[in-house]
């Protein structure tokens, strides 16, 4: 029977499957961090058990970890704390962290390092205690985010109880156009197909402009697939994937490469599979992409006008969008486009790649930040830090009045103290734009690193392609 | 995990649609390393005024809504973040039930794993719920999760779904996680197969 990508995946990972019961699935690669996994190691100490598998468990520190000079004392004591205990979690069960004392070279965001160690992998199950992990999925894995309890049962049994979700192909035909690019087309699809339109379904992107992407690009697809409500988002591999993985610390080498590479190609969806749901988007129609209200759903062409609830007939959308604009102090059909920004965050798992970088660095290249508007830089993990500045992208970033930062999660979450002021706007490259995501009263705008460096020049929500034409 | 009762309660109605998990528990209160107390910081921001006090028209704050054990929620509630510091906060609180038109896939399994009950119900029931309780904030539900039925208090019953799995696992208080330690020879023998 022709089946997706997907369920070859799913298939090759079933260790039980009982009647009426969810499937017993096994984990590959199982990713932590310091916020979402304390109360699990808990959990196996008071059964007296060890992980099972360390040797497929590592760990970074990310979420809460300060974005400043590592040298320093930690001043926030409970981060302080987590940081301490996650240290003695993996310590006491041999599990590799990339953190301040271990493996600090490769620290980083845990989206981002394990695509780059090479852990990351085609055909493979992936999971973390962070919704995100469906950034794996551009590399043609299942990757999920999971919850502390789950967390729990993969530290302890390296499975999880998984029921099967329904399949949906999210078709992206076409070529995008100048200045629009890879954070725009989900931008688009959320907008499109609401937060809520990936319920209970896994999300497989195909079409010609998913295929000619690379893989950083892949990954800011697949990283928002959460956003619009799909647990995981895939990207069938293909040459452009192997040509990644190769070659990396914990890819395949010799033999075991070729046995690999020759399953990894018979992973894709069979040209007759058949999909739950077909979703699409049209890539030569799409414009840069921004959000305007408090959720990731609330996005539209930034040259358009915000929508007018009066004009929704839906009582409870036009409730949400009044709500969203009050918090967001913004008007029905108000332009986006001149409204003053006061931060503009450049990183996050969704955009912090080096690729995100040179593309801000060089629209910001002999130009400086506007008067009164910080913007942070923050590089997704410690290598793309350093190979930024082997490019000498930090010095373009600090000539032009940014700050550059330590790897981390910092402004996306807000636990570190990066964040936004209470009524103050921030564009930001990150994935949520939730109340209060960025710091307690914030307001977020959504948007591609080329809008938010665009913005950055002028200090206002600015077009790139009105400074690089 | 203690078993899930039978829930005869009063309502508390948040009429929101896409309630993310950032609104039930802020990422600042995510720096805890136990699963207690949160309850105080269920919708922190929604419930307290900057210096603390609480805001007296939230629903949470209102004295007469002290001790319901179910929240009536707008559709796709539990959105975002897979933070299992959702569901604490929400038992914490003291829920054990939330009724929408549907859930987020991961706080679903959260809650499920918390003893918090997850319950769907079509549409056109749940805009007559929200109307029910806007004419009497007094009215109360009980749900019964062995018949997976929602009675209403005109003693009209509405079915609700839940997968037969979590649905023992939440009755008998089932320890999942020592349900799959015990199939470790399986689990075994498909690691000896695909190393």
């Amino acid at each position: 029977m022709a089946k997706t990508l997907f369920e070859n995946i799913w298939d090759a990972h079933v260790v039980a499957q009982e009647p009426e019961s969810p499937a017993v699935l096994y984990i590959d690669l199982h990713l932590i961090h310091e916020v979402t996994s304390p109360q699990a190691f808990d959990g196996l100490r008071k059964r007296g058990i060890k992980v099972r598998r360390p040797d497929r468990t590592f760990g970074t520190l990310d979420h809460g970890i300060p974005t400043t000079d590592r040298s320093l004392p930690i001043v926030d004591e409970l981060a302080a704390r987590q940081i301490t205990i996650m240290e003695r979690n993996c310590a006491e069960n041999g599990i590799q962290l990339y953190g301040i004392k271990t493996g600090a070279d490769k620290q980083g965001i845990v989206h981002v390092i394990g695509p780059e160690l090479g852990l990351t992998q085609p055909g493979m199950t992936i999971v973390c205690g962070d919704s995100h992990t469906a950034t794996h999925g551009a590399f043609g894995s299942l990757g999920f985010g999971i919850g502390t309890s789950e967390v729990e049962m993969v530290l302890s049994t390296q499975c999880l109880l998984q029921r099967k979700p329904k399949t949906c192909n999210v078709r992206i035909d076409g070529a995008l156009k100048k200045g629009v690019t890879a954070k725009d087309i989900i931008l688009g699809i959320i907008a499109k197909y609401g937060v809520g339109g990936g319920t209970g379904l896994v999300y497989e992107y195909t079409g010609t402009a998913i295929r000619t992407m690379t893989m950083e690009e892949r990954m800011t697809v697949c990283n928002m697939s959460i956003e619009g409500g799909s647990r995981a988002g895939l990207i069938a591999p293909d040459e452009t994937t192997f040509n990644f993985v190769a070659g990396r610390e914990f890819a395949p080498k010799g033999a075991e490469w070729d046995k690999k590479l020759a399953w990894w190609k018979t992973l894709p969806s069979d040209a007759e599979a058949q999909y739950d749901v077909t979703y699409s988007l049209d890539a030569d129609a799409l414009e840069p992409m921004i959000t305007y209200g408090t959720n990731p759903g609330m996005g539209m062409n930034i040259t358009e006008r915000i929508p007018d609830p009066d004009k929704i007939a839906d009582l409870s959308q036009r409730k949400a969008l009044e709500k969203a604009l009050s918090y967001m102090g913004l008007q029905p059909n108000q332009q986006l486009l001149g409204h003053k920004v006061d931060m503009v965050f450049i990183g996050s798992c969704t955009n912090s790649r080096i690729s995100d970088l040179r593309e801000a660095a060089a629209l910001l290249k002999g130009r400086k930040v506007a008067e009164g508007v910080r913007v942070l830089v923050v590089p997704g993990s410690t290598p793309i830090k350093k190979q930024a500045e082997a490019e000498g992208l930090d010095q373009i970033f600090r000539a032009a009045g940014a700050e550059w930062r330590e790897a981390g999660c910092s402004a996306c979450i807000a636990m570190n103290g990066d964040q936004l002021e209470p009524g103050q706007y921030g564009i930001s490259t990150s994935n949520r734009n939730f109340e209060g995501r960025q710091g307690k009263g914030g307001r977020t705008f959504l948007a591609s690193p080329l809008t938010a460096a665009a913005s950055a020049v002028t200090g206002v929500v600015t077009d790139a392609r009105v400074l690089t034409n | 995990m203690s078993k899930f009762p039978t829930i005869s309660s009063k309502v508390i109605a948040l009429n929101a649609e896409n309630v993310d998990t950032d609104q039930i528990i802020p990422a600042r209160f995510l720096k805890v390393t136990d699963k207690l107390g949160l309850g105080e910081q269920l919708f922190c921001d929604w419930r307290y005024n900057s210096d603390g006090s609480p805001k007296p028209d939230f629903m949470l704050n209102k004295p007469e809504m002290k001790g319901r054990q179910v929240l009536l929620a707008g559709d796709n509630f539990g959105c975002g973040s897979s933070r299992e510091h959702a569901p604490w906060a929400l038992v914490g609180y003291g829920f054990r039930a939330v009724i929408s038109t549907s859930f987020a896939d991961i706080f679903k399994n959260n809650s499920l794993k918390n003893g918090l009950l997850p319950v769907i119900i079509d549409k056109e029931t749940h805009a007559q719920l929200f109307s029910l309780i806007e004419e009497d904030p007094n009215t109360s539900l009980s749900i019964d999760l062995a018949a997976q039925t929602l009675t209403l208090p005109d003693g009209r019953a509405v079915n609700f779904p839940i997968d037969s799995f979590s649905k023992t696992c939440l009755l008998n208080g089932v320890d999942e996680i020592g349900y799959v330690l015990g199939m470790h020879e399986q689990i075994e023998a498909y690691e000896a197969a695909h190393a």
